[in-house]
């Protein structure tokens, strides 16, 4: 199985944990995103930042590990937040009905429309 | 005597004697006939409505001349010339000819042992004789063909002289002809004559006969042609000029249909005329329409005048002539190979020699081997670069294949399979977004066929094919089922994957769906096939 080379830091802020996604996400990215999400887990954030503008790629299993992600959150009553999303991807979040669950922080018209919330 | 019938009844009287009829008669008591005045033979044609060769045919045996009441020509011409028995030579029921002897040397009139004699001989000799004669027919056809031969090779020398040795090398036009002469040379012609300020002539004629009469038409024809295009410039004054001048030149009954156009190749504007050529057509984005234009055929009356017309050829579009061969030509049936079809052939997204080729085999698909070529075939078609043609590659209503991929069936390949396809329909020149949701429409496709098609092992390849139409970007991704079929797209249940009732896979077909235009799963026994298809109208 080819690696895809991914990579997820999570540090924290005044708005909450951030976790600065890179490179490819797809099944290699499994293992990277679930740390990522434990350690702002661990510090009690109320909301995650995913920030996207290093990524360039996103299949259908990168996908499903973001619903998986999007999953924990809800669970852990943690709002999910997303920034730096290309155009097409953010087409995906919105087909996908992702975009109902995540705001997208660089796309203000959205949620003013009440479309970047959880309903 | 005259009126020469067939070459077999050409017989020859000789004369005989007593007991042998090939030696030399005496003169008949009496009347002074014409006698052979040496040991040559003397020939007697008797016409095919003599009723002497009714009598022949149906006699018995030998004839006494002395004895026949007929009103005959013939029998009045073998009395003359010192006949006096005929024997009837008859090979299978048919008269080939008769032994015509004189009197006998002593006088008297010839025995029945004669007779018996003569019949017998009579009878042998006829099968010899019809085999000779056969044999002589035979020498006389073989010499006639070869002459007819002879005068088609001249008539070719002629014809190849005349026609273009090379084809104009024009920036921006993509040019091919074709001539295939029948084999008895009917006369087509073509030509490109250069022009001031970078126009071009084009010319597609056809005498109307055939072998070297027609070809020398067609010489004096291009050779008039050549000389005035230059001066004249404008096509209805060109055949208005070529026509003033064949009139008195060219033989009764014998014509040329011309079709002469101008085109400049820097603008594409094209202006032609006709003197009863076949119909060009130009091959648009919406079809082939005829470009209609008449005119008097070269040659017929004089005084004629010819309408000019005028059409824009467009980036991508192309122009062709042809002659009456092609359409006129016929199946083993009778059928006509006809107009339609041509024009559904010319519709093709193919030009240049490929297009020619293509009509060419087309042809001879239609009438079928061992087809006997009626009539002279010219094609010229001239094409003008740009248009969705250059940019997707020229091909057929099946599309050009832009892509042929084979990849290995391991996971991660389907990253390098996106960015060849991207790269494949690069030349299309498709908005950014649309290029985007084929990548990702195309790394979905291909890691399912790694996952169900492959089973994850790199050495059980995946096809991929990127094929482009006017129309339509398709792409298919063929695996090889070895673990079985995918299962169908289904609507993902995101509440339900978010709290946690379900798995949070299962979002490939699903994306794949969104991203292309249609998708359609099938199955062949062996593996799978995806294909997905985006329409490019409206697209750029």
């Amino acid at each position: 199985m080819a690696a895809s080379r991914f990579e997820a830091h999570a540090r924290s802020g005044p708005d909450g944990a951030t976790i600065a996604l890179r490179g490819q996400i797809d099944i290699g990215a499994e293992r990277a995103l679930a740390d990522a999400y434990a350690t702002i887990s661990a510090e009690g954030a109320a909301t995650v930042i995913l920030d996207f503008s290093g990524v360039g790629y996103i299949n259908s299993t990168g996908i499903a590990l973001i619903v998986r992600l999007l999953a924990d959150a809800r669970r852990d009553h943690r709002e999910v937040r997303a920034r730096g999303l290309s155009e097409h991807y953010r087409e995906i979040f919105r087909i996908t009905r992702l975009a109902d669950y995540i705001v997208f922080e660089d796309e203000p018209a959205a949620v003013a429309d009440g479309q970047g919330g959880p309903p | 005597m005259t009126g020469l019938t067939r070459p077999i009844r050409r017989i020859l009287g000789r004369r005989a004697d007593a007991s042998d009829p090939s030696a030399v008669p005496a003169p008949p008591a009496g009347a002074e006939p014409a006698r052979p005045t040496d040991d040559s033979s003397i020939a007697v044609d008797i016409a095919e409505s003599d009723p002497l060769l009714a009598y022949l045919q149906s006699a018995s045996g030998p004839v006494e001349i002395s004895r026949l009441e007929l009103d005959s020509p013939a029998v009045r011409e073998l009395r003359d010339a010192g006949v006096a028995l005929i024997v009837p030579l008859v090979s299978q029921g048919e008269l080939i000819g008769t032994l015509n002897l004189g009197p006998r040397l002593s006088e008297q009139e010839y025995s029945t042992d004669d007779r018996r004699l003569l019949t017998t001989l009579a009878a042998q000799a006829a099968p010899a004789v019809r085999v000779a004669q056969l044999v002589a027919q035979q020498a006389v056809e073989i010499q006639a063909r070869e002459r007819l031969e002879q005068e088609m090779r001249v008539a070719q020398l002629i014809q190849q002289q005349f026609l273009p040795r090379e084809l104009p090398a024009l920036a921006d036009w993509q040019v091919a002809a074709y001539y295939g002469p029948a084999r008895t040379v009917g006369g087509d012609f073509y030509d490109f004559i250069e022009l001031p300020d970078g126009r071009i002539g084009i010319v597609v004629g056809d005498v109307a006969d055939k072998g070297v009469p027609a070809a020398l038409v067609m010489a004096r024809t291009h050779s008039i042609l050549r000389g005035d295009a230059a001066r004249l410039v404008s096509p209805a004054r060109v055949l208005e000029r070529a026509n003033e001048l064949l009139v008195p030149e060219i033989p009764t009954n014998m014509f040329v249909t011309c079709l002469y156009a101008v085109l400049d190749t820097a603008t594409g504007h094209l202006v032609f005329a006709n003197a009863g050529h076949n119909l060009p057509s130009v091959r648009t984005s919406d079809g082939v329409i005829e470009l209609r234009a008449t005119g008097m055929p070269l040659g017929l009356l004089p005084d004629m005048t010819y309408d000019e017309h005028e059409a824009v050829l467009a980036p991508g579009e192309t122009f062709t002539l042809y002659s009456d061969g092609i359409v006129e030509a016929h199946d083993p049936g009778g059928d006509m190979f006809g107009f339609p079809r041509l024009h559904r052939l010319l519709a093709e997204k193919l030009s240049g020699s490929e297009l020619v080729d293509h009509v060419l085999s087309e042809l001879h698909r239609f009438t079928g081997k061992g087809w006997e070529q009626e009539d002279d075939i010219t094609l010229v078609t001239i094409r003008r670069s740009g248009g969705w043609e250059d940019l997707a590659g020229v091909g057929t209503d099946a599309g050009r294949t832009l892509l042929d991929l084979e990849i290995a069936g391991e996971p991660g390949n389907e990253r390098m399979a996106m960015d060849r396809v991207a790269e494949a329909v690069a030349p299309l020149a498709l908005p950014a977004e649309r290029v985007e949701r084929l990548k990702t429409a195309v790394s979905e496709a291909v890691m399912n066929a790694i996952e169900y098609g492959s089973g994850g092992r790199a050495e059980v390849p995946i096809r991929i094919e990127v094929r482009a139409t006017e129309i339509d970007l398709v792409v298919t991704v063929t695996d090889a089922g070895v673990s079985g079929p995918m299962g169908e797209a289904e609507e993902p249940d995101l509440e339900a994957k978010l709290a946690g009732e379900q798995k949070p896979r299962g979002w490939g077909l699903f994306l794949i769906k969104h991203m292309v235009d249609a998708m359609e799963v099938t199955s062949d026994g062996a593996g799978q096939t995806v294909t997905l298809t985006m329409h490019l109208e409206g697209a750029a």
